[in-house]
């Protein structure tokens, strides 16, 4: 820091080398991470790393570029947590590949790729977040047609969420929900003090105005109504979760977490009795091993949890667990059973932990920046990351019912790696704009 | 209040939200909180998971982990003197190598079986660590392995069993059911393990079809092939028990000249009823017979009066001193309990001193009856594994032998001895004589099925040692024939044939 006679000037720091040490650093961990599976696997490093390194790496080092051309005083952490969490997803699919079948991993490159090259995109064309505001309602509206649209499209694992195209299949509920934050961002930033503070008064309750609360339940409503139709729970439970927290956060109203936690009761309830499917979900939460007694042999719950408990404290070591015993979806929503298994608790913990300091990084950006949209679209994209990593985990590890939902940026999915990536984009781009120093006075 | 809208200006702090609310800096921090306090949540259920239900989850029955890690590598070996009886072949399948056991049934009581499919048992189960090599003594960086998982080459485990004594006793057994214990005297050393009919652990010891089939028949088997008779299972020892009340006797001082007359009334009636305590032989039914004659002659009545006199708790601490009453007889297969009742009336504690009413014993203990005899009073602990080694042959463990109980004094026992060869020179036990050798043994015929209506247990316990030696005899024996065709069941006449082929096995080394 330099000191100049006369006023003490402040000196920003951007923090852009800490960014490029980090990424390499990703990048590298990736690679070493890629070298060990071959080493366990086959006992020879894979003929391919280096080129599967340089890909890595060139994606990683173009989105730095990026981000040092246009958002010189962004956070320094959601890119390489990006690119980490990506990185580490391609290892994990790749030794998953070795041992079930199919062959994800050169996909699943080709999706981050797309990912990066949106995420550049975003960081050099939105010069403001502001803009997005603008499109809050045709975005909600999109939103709501893609939600729609695999309803057209047959049933994959029970699930009505995908849409598929020839070779080619996508979750647009994926991307549905950055349009539903907007949405949601936008409308709550106008209509705040008239939640709060306006309307009817019941007792001690204030009963927002009809005209205000309406269209945002209607709309909310419409979402989660649609995704319980399509039986995908994962994220009809992330939705409604941004919707309280959102709210929460706009209107500093308690009250409105009550009523939401009370209809999110009702529903569950609802939908547990009414469903099949979910309620033999529940079952598997309730006894995960009640199959095994039952002579029905272990559930993909129990397998994960076997998995788990395989990998202990330090874990077996990239390649060398049993992955495959747990069956199909070990590449997308059981994928973090794998982590546990040969990372063991020391690496699902610091999986866990990376995730938590994005999260983190995202509110923290929230809290700073001054505009109310910006400030509830950056927690509302944190909140989508923190809920998605528990719902995913929570499920997979046995705490909550599994509801079948992408670990961010780990699991096997197009669909999940370019929306992640324009989630952190955005991060990227609103810790910019909270960061910027103020124009100096002259 | 004039700061209505949301501070377009200010950074955060309270009263910036609707009207003097909390502002989004403050709700912010608290929902960021609570994403946070979500995946906290995550880590505790990951340690719990991870850390507390690993051994738990690990060991359920439908996890396949540890079952494909155990037969990733070939299975160190179980040997009989200095030749393997087990090894292990490559397979195609999901787990790379198999068990194979050369003469499967021979030592199938000794070794157990481990099957992909149906687990491990006996010494396969109890040195399963050791030969699959996870035993953390084999590893020479202990510490370094347990964190880099390496496993080492599986050991041997070197039992202490003779094979000539465990053909003898095999052949002797043939199609009868039933069982041989053969132990070293002088340090516990199991020198014969044998169980009617028998099975071929290797039949089943993959996780196929055929394997599946080889199984389900053994189980369905009403012969029980798949049950060590040996050590698992308990019958009444019926008149081998009198060797216990003798020992106790003399050793209580009830009776100090095993030839003087005994005060033992005819007919002696059970105390407190009115049934008389009946003899098999009517060379018994006197007055005052003594020791001497009542062991050769197999008398009930005498025996029956004795343990009474010699009461509860000394009978007690005598057979206890043998191996009744101890469920935790680890050898390192567990044997399964023989039982002395330790509550009783005089009358039941008669019937029980002629080893009846509740009286029941594994042939491994009645082994250690004799061989406590045998070996000057002292009951040396038996002992299956002689040393374990590595695959490279150096030793993880060797076996000491170790002293079990002192059951009396020698004084004691050179009087149950003579009794004993005076059983076998001139009495009940005559199939037992070996030439060249001196032999003490004791028969037993013991009631067997409701109302006896089942084919009694032929039992007979002997010691040998050749005739020039005065050290411990170097071998003794317990057999029980369960269900023969023979006609006349009897101990010396079943029973006593088979100990005879087993001690000469030993006695020819």
């Amino acid at each position: 820091m330099t000191r100049t006679a006369g006023r003490p000037r402040r000196t920003v720091r951007t923090r852009r080398n800490t960014e490029l040490a980090l990424v390499l650093a990703a990048v590298l961990t990736a690679v070493l991470g890629y070298a060990e599976v071959g080493l366990n696997v086959d006992g020879t490093v894979p003929a391919d790393a280096g080129e599967y390194g340089a890909a890595l790496g060139v994606l990683a080092l173009l989105a730095h570029a990026a981000v040092r051309w246009r958002a010189p005083y962004a956070d320094p952490l959601p890119l390489p947590i990006g690119v980490l969490l990506n990185g580490v997803g391609l290892v994990v699919i790749y030794r998953l590949d070795r041992s079930t079948p199919g062959n994800a991993a050169p996909a699943q490159l080709l999706w981050s790729a797309l990912g990066v090259g949106l995420f550049i995109l975003v960081v050099l064309l939105l010069r403001d977040h502001r803009r997005l505001q603008r499109y809050a309602y045709i975005g909600a509206l999109a939103a709501l047609v893609l939600l729609v649209l695999p309803i057209f499209f047959p049933p994959v694992y029970g699930s009505r969420i995908w849409i598929t195209l020839g070779p080619l299949s996508f979750q647009p509920g994926e991307f549905a929900k950055i349009l539903l934050a907007v949405f949601f961002a936008a409308y709550l930033a106008v209509h705040r003090d008239a939640l709060a503070l306006t309307g009817r008064r019941v007792r001690r309750f204030r009963l927002p105005p009809g005209r205000v609360l309406a269209p945002v339940l209607v709309i909310w409503a419409a979402f989660v109504g649609v995704l319980v139709l399509e039986t995908d729970l994962g994220t009809s439970l992330l939705f409604f979760g941004l919707f309280v927290v959102m709210l929460y956060v706009a209107t500093a109203r308690t009250g409105w977490i009550v009523i939401g936690l009370f209809l999110a009761a009702v529903a569950a309830v609802g939908v547990g009795w009414l469903s099949p499917h979910v309620h033999s979900r529940v079952e598997d939460w309730l006894d995960p091993l009640g199959s095994i007694a039952a002579g029905r042999g272990a559930n993909q719950i129990a397998q994960s949890l076997f998995a788990f408990a395989w990998g202990g404290e330090l874990g077996t070591g990239l390649g060398n667990g049993y992955s495959a015993l747990i069956g199909f979806a070990a590449k997308s929503d059981f994928i973090l059973a794998t982590i546990g298994e040969e990372l063991g608790l020391t690496g699902l913990i610091a999986l866990l932990l990376v995730y938590a300091l994005l999260v983190s990084r995202g509110f923290r950006t929230g809290i700073a920046l001054r505009d109310p949209f910006g400030r509830l679209l950056a927690i509302g994209l944190a909140a989508i990351v923190g809920l998605q990593v528990f719902v995913v985990a929570g499920g997979v590890l046995a705490l909550i019912p599994l509801t079948g939902m992408t670990l961010p940026f780990v699991a096997q999915g197009g669909s999940s790696v370019v929306t992640n990536w324009i989630i952190v984009a955005l991060l990227v781009r609103m810790s910019d704009t909270a960061r910027r120093p103020a124009p100096e006075e002259a | 209040m004039a700061r209505g809208r949301s501070g377009d200006r200010s950074g955060g702090g309270r009263g910036d939200g609707p009207q003097g609310l909390p502002g989004i800096s403050v709700t912010g921090r608290r929902a960021g909180t609570f994403c946070l306090l979500l995946i906290v949540a995550l880590c505790v259920q990951a340690t719990r998971v991870q850390v507390f239900r690993a051994e738990e989850l690990n060991h359920n029955s439908a996890n396949q982990r540890l079952t494909v890690e155990r037969y990733s590598q070939p299975r160190g070996d179980i040997l009989v003197g200095a030749e393997p009886v087990t090894g292990s072949v490559p397979t195609g399948g999901r787990y790379d190598y198999k068990r194979t056991y050369t003469d499967g049934p021979t030592y199938a009581a000794v070794t157990g079986y481990s099957s992909q499919a149906y687990g491990n048992t006996q010494l396969e189960g109890t040195e399963d660590e050791l030969l699959s090599g996870t035993d953390t003594r084999l590893a020479s960086w202990a510490v370094w392995d347990a964190v880099a998982r390496r496993r080492n080459p599986g050991g041997d485990v070197h039992t202490t069993v003779d094979r000539a004594a465990q053909q003898a006793a095999m052949r002797g057994l043939g199609r009868q059911k039933g069982a041989v214990a053969a132990i070293e005297p002088a340090t516990g050393r199991i020198l014969a393990l044998a169980s009617t009919p028998s099975y071929d652990p290797g039949s089943f010891a993959g996780a196929s079809a055929d394997d599946r089939e080889a199984w389900n028949r053994l189980q369905a088997d009403a012969g029980q092939p798949m049950l060590n008779r040996a050590l698992r299972q308990t019958y009444p020892p019926g008149s081998t028990f009198k060797v216990v009340t003798a020992a106790a006797a003399l050793e209580g001082g009830v009776v100090t000249d095993v030839d003087a007359p005994t005060d033992t009334p005819f007919p002696y009636v059970l105390p407190g009823t009115t049934t008389p305590l009946v003899n098999d032989t009517r060379a018994c039914d006197e007055p005052g017979q003594s020791l001497a004659t009542a062991m050769v002659l197999s008398c009930n009545s005498v025996l029956g009066h004795l343990g009474v006199q010699v009461g509860l708790e000394r009978m007690t601490a005598m057979a206890e001193a043998f191996g009744f009453n101890d469920a935790g007889l680890d050898t390192p297969v567990r044997a399964a309990r023989s039982n002395f009742d330790t509550r009783m009336d005089e009358a039941q504690l008669a019937l029980s001193s002629i080893g009846q009413f509740d009286t029941a014993a594994t042939p491994l203990v009645m082994a250690m009856v004799a061989a406590g005899v045998a070996n000057d009073g002292t009951v040396m602990r038996p002992q299956l594994v002689e040393k374990l080694t590595r695959s490279d042959g150096t030793a993880v463990q060797l076996m000491e032998p170790s002293v079990y109980r002192r059951a009396m004094s020698p004084a004691t026992a050179g009087q149950v001895r003579r009794l004993m060869t005076d059983v076998v020179e001139k009495g009940t036990g005559r199939n037992a004589r070996i030439a060249g050798a001196v032999v003490g043994g004791k028969t037993g015929t013991a009631q067997n099925g409701p109302d006896n209506s089942g084919t009694p247990y032929a039992w007979f316990i002997s010691w040998a040692a050749p005739a020039d030696s005065d050290g411990v005899p170097p071998v003794a024996v317990a057999v029980v024939i369960a269900d023969s065709d023979a006609t006349d069941v009897t101990g010396g006449g079943l029973a006593a044939p088979v100990a005879r082929a087993v001690m000469q096995a030993v006695l020819a080394r």
